[in-house]
C-alpha cells in the first residue's frame, strides 16, 4: 500500500508566502524570472507591490535581498536550486550567511525532478554545500504539509534559512495534526531490525519501502530528518541504539549530504553500521521521474531490493 | 568635471576643513599599515578625499547612534580598502582613533574587510568584490518600501567593475528607477596586478578615457564625473548626485592610486605591502606629520 499523493510543494510555497504577507507587511518576494515555474507568481498576483522581479541575474538578487533585510524587510528569494545555491554561492556566503541577515532562500526544483531538465538543473549536492556553510539553517521538507509549516516557521525565524522545495507533487506523509519543529527528527514508523533514514521527498518512499520489507519479515523503522542543520543527533543515536543498523536514503549525493551527516554523528557518538543510498559520485541524466528513481535506486522497490541484499558485518 | 556649487571654492573654510580631514585620514591609513605591517594602501589613499566628503559633509549620520534607522547608508564595496573607512569613522567619532592600531589583530572589530556584525556603523559586510551595489540597491528599495528618506551610497573600485554582478545591479537599478541610490567609482586606473609594461604584456589594458562613463550611461544611469582629489569638486558632485532624478546616479571620480605620498602614487606595487621605516618617515613628512 503506497502513500497517497499530495500537492506540489511549489504551489504550497507560493500560497503560503502570499498568506503570510497578508498579515506581515515586511514580507517581500524576489524572483529570478522563474515565478511561473517556482510558483512565486501566486505571491505576485496577491501582492504585486511587494514582488520584485530581479531578472536573470541571481548574484544581484542575493545582494538585493541582503540589503532589503537590513531595512527590516523579510525577503523570500525564489528561483531554482541551481541558481539560488550553486551559481551565487559566494554571494550567499558573504552577504547572507556571514552577515546572519534575515533572508529566506526558498529554492525550488530540488533533487532529480526538474521537468527532465538534465544535470545542469538537477542539483544533487545542495545539502552538502548548505549545511557546511556556517549559520545557514538547512531544511528539506517531505511533503506539501510539512513544506507549508517550514515556510511559516522560516518567516518567523530571524536569520538565514535555506528551504529545499520540490517541483512535482510528492507523496503525502503528514496530516494536518503534524507540527514541524526545526532541528527535530520525526519517527515516522517504528521497527526493530534497522532504521531507514530519509529527508525531503525521499522519506515517503521509505515508508513504502518499509511496507515492502515487512512482507519479507524485515521490520524497518523510518526516521525523517527535515532539518539537516541543526541536525537531530540525539534521534540518530537513539535509532542506532534501537535498531543497530541504519540506512540513509537521499535524492542527493551520498557525499556530505544526509548520509554524510548521519555518518558524522555515528562515527563520533555511537559507532554503528550504516549504509548510504543515494547518488554515488555521479552526474544525472534527463528521463521521466519514475525512470530516474529506479535508475538511481531511490524508488521504494529499489530501496527495498538494496536493503534485502545488504551484508552487515555484525550478522 | 563638475564645478563646485554651494560650498564655495577650494579656498572656502568648509573645503579647507574637509581637505584637512582627508589629510588626516591618509595619515591614519599610513600609520595603521606601518603598525600592522599589513593592509592595503594604494586604494585607501585614492579614496580618502571621497570618504572625507562623505563622512564629514554628505552623509546624514549619527556617530553616537550608528543604527539610527533614518541614517544614510554607506557601503564600501571595495572592501579591501577598509582602512580608509575605519580611519574616516574613527575621526568622525565612531571609534577611538587608537583602536585603528588593532587592525587585523585577534579580537579586533577592524577586520581585514568590513564586518557589519563587529563594528557598528558598517552598513554591509563586504570583501568579495562586486557585491556592494546589489546590497545598496536592496537598501534603496527597502527605503522605498518603508517610505523613508534614506539615501544609499556605494563606493566601488574601477577594477571591481570587472565583476559581472556590478552590471547585474546596474541593470536592475535602472529598470526600477531607484533615485536614492548613488554609486561612486574610485577610478584610480590601477589594480593589484598593474598594467602592461612592467614585466609582462598579458595584463588587462587600462580603460580608455571615458570608457567607464560610457558603460554606466549605456546601463541607464545618470553619470557625473569629478576630479576625485579636488575637494570642492568632489563635494559638489556628491551633492548633485542626491538630487532626485528618477534614475540612479553614479559619480565617476578620477583618482590616483596612492594619492598623497609621491613614491606610492600611480605605482600598482603599493596596492598592498608593508612599509619600511624610512618609507614611513618619508610618507609622514609628505603628509605634514613629520616626526609623528
Amino acid at each position: 500500500m503506497s502513500l497517497p499523493m499530495g500537492r506540489a510543494m511549489r504551489e504550497v510555497f507560493g500560497e503560503t508566502v502570499a498568506q503570510l504577507a497578508d498579515d506581515d507587511p515586511r514580507i517581500v518576494m524576489l524572483d529570478g524570472d522563474l515565478g511561473s515555474s517556482t510558483k512565486a507568481d501566486i505571491f505576485e498576483h496577491a501582492h504585486r507591490d511587494r514582488f520584485l522581479q530581479m531578472g536573470i541575474a541571481e548574484q544581484n538578487m542575493i545582494g538585493v535581498a541582503a540589503g532589503l533585510a537590513t531595512m527590516g524587510l523579510i525577503p523570500f528569494i525564489s528561483t531554482f536550486v541551481s541558481f539560488a545555491v550553486v551559481r551565487p554561492l559566494d554571494q550567499v556566503r558573504v552577504l547572507i550567511a556571514q552577515t546572519g541577515l534575515n533572508v529566506k532562500l526558498t529554492a525550488g526544483y530540488a533533487g532529480l525532478f526538474t521537468g527532465m531538465a538534465g544535470k545542469t538543473h538537477q542539483i544533487v549536492d545542495d545539502i552538502s554545500i548548505m549545511r557546511a556553510m556556517p549559520g545557514m539553517v538547512t531544511v528539506s521538507p517531505a511533503d506539501d504539509v510539512e513544506a507549508a509549516q517550514v515556510i511559516r516557521w522560516a518567516a518567523g525565524y530571524d536569520g538565514p534559512v535555506y528551504v529545499r522545495i520540490v517541483r512535482d507533487a510528492t507523496q503525502r506523509l503528514f496530516d494536518d495534526a503534524y507540527a514541524f519543529r526545526v532541528g527535530a527528527a520525526v519517527e515516522v514508523r517504528r521497527g526493530g531490525d534497522l532504521t531507514l533514514i530519509g529527508t525531503g521527498a525521499q522519506t515517503p518512499r521509505l515508508v513504502d519501502a518499509a511496507d515492502l520489507l515487512a512482507a519479507d519479515g524485515i521490520d524497518a523503522a523510518v526516521l525523517h530528518l527535515p532539518t539537516l542543520k541543526p541536525l537531530d543527533a540525539a534521534a540518530i543515536v537513539a535509532a542506532a541504539d534501537r535498531t543497530g543498523r541504519l540506512v540513509s536514503v537521499e535524492e542527493h549525493t551520498v557525499i556530505g549530504g544526509l548520509g554524510g551527516a548521519v555518518a558524522e554523528v555515528l562515527a563520533e557518538q555511537r559507532p554503528t553500521p550504516l549504509r548510504r543510498i543515494g547518488l554515488q559520485d555521479t552526474y544525472t541524466v534527463s528521463a521521466p521521474n519514475d525512470v530516474l528513481l529506479d535508475l538511481y535506486g531511490l524508488s521504494a522497490a529499489k530501496v527495498a531490493d538494496q536493503v534485502r541484499a545488504m551484508q552487515w558485518a555484525d550478522s | 568635471m563638475t564645478t563646485a556649487r554651494g560650498v564655495g571654492t577650494t579656498d572656502s573654510p568648509v573645503i579647507a576643513q574637509l581637505s584637512e580631514m582627508a589629510r588626516r585620514i591618509r595619515v591614519e591609513i599610513i600609520r595603521t599599515v606601518n603598525h600592522a605591517q599589513v593592509g592595503h594602501i594604494g586604494g585607501p589613499l585614492s579614496a580618502a578625499d571621497i570618504l572625507a566628503a562623505l563622512y564629514f559633509r554628505v552623509l546624514r549620520i549619527r556617530p553616537d547612534e550608528p543604527d539610527w534607522p533614518d541614517r544614510d547608508r554607506f557601503i564600501l564595496s571595495k572592501g579591501h580598502s577598509s582602512l580608509v573607512q575605519y580611519a574616516a569613522m574613527a575621526l568622525r567619532g565612531y571609534l577611538p582613533v587608537d583602536e585603528l592600531r588593532t587592525f587585523d589583530s585577534l579580537g579586533s572589530r577592524l577586520q581585514g574587510h568590513p564586518d557589519m556584525r563587529l563594528l557598528p556603523g558598517i552598513d554591509m559586510s563586504t570583501g568579495s568584490l562586486g557585491m556592494g551595489l546589489s546590497a545598496g540597491l536592496g537598501m534603496a528599495l527597502g527605503a522605498r518600501f518603508a517610505q523613508r528618506d534614506v539615501r544609499t551610497f556605494v563606493l566601488l573600485g574601477d577594477g571591481e567593475c570587472q565583476e559581472g554582478q556590478v552590471w547585474e545591479a546596474a541593470f536592475v537599478a535602472a529598470r526600477y528607477g531607484v533615485d536614492n541610490l548613488i554609486a561612486i567609482v574610485d577610478h584610480n586606473k590601477l589594480q593589484q596586478y598593474g598594467w602592461p609594461g612592467e614585466t609582462s604584456d598579458v595584463r588587462l589594458p587600462p580603460e580608455e578615457p571615458g570608457e567607464l562613463v560610457a558603460k554606466w550611461r549605456a546601463f541607464g544611469w545618470r553619470v557625473l564625473e569629478t576630479d576625485g582629489h579636488d575637494m570642492a569638486a568632489v563635494v559638489a558632485s556628491l551633492e548633485a548626485a542626491v538630487d532626485r532624478t528618477t534614475r540612479p546616479t553614479v559619480v565617476v571620480a578620477h583618482t590616483v592610486k596612492g594619492r598623497g605620498v609621491s613614491f606610492m602614487e600611480g605605482d600598482y606595487r603599493w596596492h598592498s605591502k608593508p612599509i619600511k621605516p624610512e618609507e614611513f618617515a618619508a610618507a609622514m613628512g609628505e603628509l605634514g606629520e613629520a616626526g609623528a
